[in-house]
């Protein structure tokens, strides 16, 4: 028999509501609020007298040394030779870790043969190598270059593979039932399928790529964001540190940014 | 274009899955493959559709498909098998692109096929935007585009709600009836057979036999549901099924 008010019938309660989180959204402000409130508090402390300047500058005081750096153009100075680099070394080590991914995914052969050594190479540190590089391709531009696409190829490697693994075998089947030559279903169905992998490994491997960027120009290297860091951390300029580590930083969040701009082209068909 | 089995036999490894299955296809009929689980009858389509090779027998084609067949042992999934990242029209332009077509053609070819199956609105939609029967009636649309001599369909409505279900079935038979097709049609679902079979073959439980071959007389446009001949069919059908099924358990129980 219905009751006209349910709600008081003896015991009854709403169910108590169990679901929801596990899926990030996006909440727009957090982020920034956060940076804003940890630099407040430094600038707070530095003005207050609470934070020496021998330990941390204000962060007044490192805007100001960007806002130097820039009218003197000796930003552009640091800046170009750096992302060139990264651009340079990134983009050849993500595509011969595409390429390598991809074999390894597709033949056997290739599987049996390179995953050991992929296995054995990704836990070297880089830059335990760079004397090696500098030896192979000469203190310029080409051991930089090499230090950089090493570092970014093996995460690339592991992430394509994986993502060729992961990819649908009904889906291969399916090309195959309707005829379509091997390449079309590397193309049009290996390669997207795998995409969504290879992009998360992009993101590792531009973080590892900025780390050894620093660490290439910080051994030899006149101008670069890292030879300027070196500098300064020789000098114990903590203002012009910290104007460096801002820099790469940044480099970092932009070069995400660009990435997951990417996924959100790319990757429109997971809605 | 007919297609016929002569005592084919398969294994995987230690596992016997079907043994001595002979079988036509006659051109323009469909033949629907029943059950029970586990016996064979996904392999069976497979080797069917030269994805498999047998260990025994053989699997022959009899005459020519026809010249405008682009792809002539074509499939039609359980799990619709559609490539998340292409819209429905990319989806059945994939099976097209490596064809020597015009891009008139080929555009032509698919505005055709969104007709028949009434996906014409929805031609830019992604998978993940359709119901579950939209998705099989793109990966229907994907078959016919290629102009199949034989058409392969393994549960093709068994990830669909009983409605959905219903729906498609009636769309199957139009579509037959406008153009006869040749297909092999594996079920779970008898009514589907004896609504869409003008031959049933019923397997035993695994190594899968032939056990019995039961021919549907009524012509396909005369089948209405509730149809005492269709009736009687699918009580002989579930008759010799429940016999294999419970087979089946007492084999698990014994082993
Ligand atoms: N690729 C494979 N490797 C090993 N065993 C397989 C393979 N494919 C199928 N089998 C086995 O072969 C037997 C028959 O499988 P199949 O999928 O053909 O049966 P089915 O009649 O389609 O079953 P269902 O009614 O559940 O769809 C099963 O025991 C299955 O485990
Ligand atoms: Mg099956």
């Amino acid at each position: 028999m219905p009751d006209a008010s349910p709600d008081r019938a003896a015991g009854a309660r709403p169910v108590p509501f169990r679901g929801g989180g596990f899926k990030p959204r996006p909440t727009g402000y957090a982020g920034p609020l956060a940076f804003v409130l940890l630099l407040a508090l430094l600038e707070l402390g530095a003005r207050a007298g609470v934070i020496s300047p021998l330990t941390m500058p204000a962060p007044s005081a490192v805007l100001q040394t960007l806002a130097e750096l820039w009218t003197s153009g000796r930003l552009l100075d640091h800046l170009v030779p750096s992302l060139a680099r990264l651009a340079v070394g990134a983009t050849l080590g993500a595509l011969a870790g595409i390429a390598v991914g991809l074999a390894i995914g597709l033949f056997s052969l290739a599987r049996a043969g390179l995953v050991p050594l992929v296995a054995a190479l990704f836990p070297i540190p880089k830059i335990a190598l760079l004397p090696l590089f500098v030896i192979w391709f000469g203190i310029g531009e080409g051991s930089k270059y090499a230090l950089i696409a090493f570092g970014t190829f093996t995460p690339m490697v592991v992430a394509t593979y994986g993502g060729v693994d992961a990819v649908d075998r009904a889906l291969i089947r399916m090309g195959q039932s309707f005829d379509l030559a091997w390449w079309s279903i590397v193309t049009k169905i290996i390669l997207p399928g795998a995409l969504p992998a290879i992009l998360s490994g992009l993101r590792v491997a531009s973080a590892i790529a900025i780390i050894l960027l620093v660490a290439a120009e910080m051994l030899a290297a006149e101008h670069g964001v890292g030879a300027y860091v070196l500098e300064a951390g020789s000098l114990y300029d903590l203002e012009r540190l910290f104007a460096g580590v801002t820099l790469l930083s940044l480099m970092g969040v932009v070069v995400n940014a660009l990435i997951g701009r990417a996924e959100r082209v790319l990757l429109r068909w997971r809605g | 274009m007919d297609l016929r089995l002569e005592r084919v036999s398969h294994a995987y490894g230690s596992v016997r899955v079907l043994d001595d299955v002979s079988l036509a296809v006659p051109n323009g009929r469909i033949v629907c493959v029943v059950g029970p689980s586990g016996c064979g009858k996904s392999t069976l389509l497979r080797l069917m559709g030269g994805l498999e090779r047998p260990l025994g027998g053989r699997v022959l084609q009899v005459g020519e498909p026809p010249a405008e067949s682009l792809n002539p042992l074509t499939f039609i999934f359980q799990d619709f098998a559609l490539l998340p990242w292409r819209t429905v029209a990319g989806n059945v332009a994939l099976v097209l692109e490596d064809h020597r077509l015009g891009a008139g053609e080929r555009e032509r070819i698919i505005a055709d096929v969104l007709a028949r199956t009434r996906l014409t609105d929805f031609a830019d939609a992604f998978p993940r935007q359709l119901s579950g029967g939209m998705k099989q009636r793109v990966g229907i649309a994907r078959a016919l585009s290629v102009r199949p001599a034989v058409m392969l369909m393994d549960e093709p409505l068994s990830a669909l709600d009983s409605q959905t279900r219903e729906l498609l079935l009636d769309d199957l038979v139009s579509l037959w009836l406008r153009t006869p097709f040749t297909a092999v049609y594996v079920t779970h679902n008898l009514e589907e057979a004896v609504r869409l079979g003008h031959q049933v073959v019923v397997l035993s439980g695994r190594p899968g036999r032939v056990r019995a071959l039961v021919d549907i007389a009524v012509p396909l446009a005369e089948r209405q549901p509730g149809d005492a001949v269709l009736e009687a069919h699918r009580r002989q059908l579930w008759q010799l099924l429940r016999d294999e099924a419970s087979a089946v358990d007492r084999e698990l129980l014994d082993a």
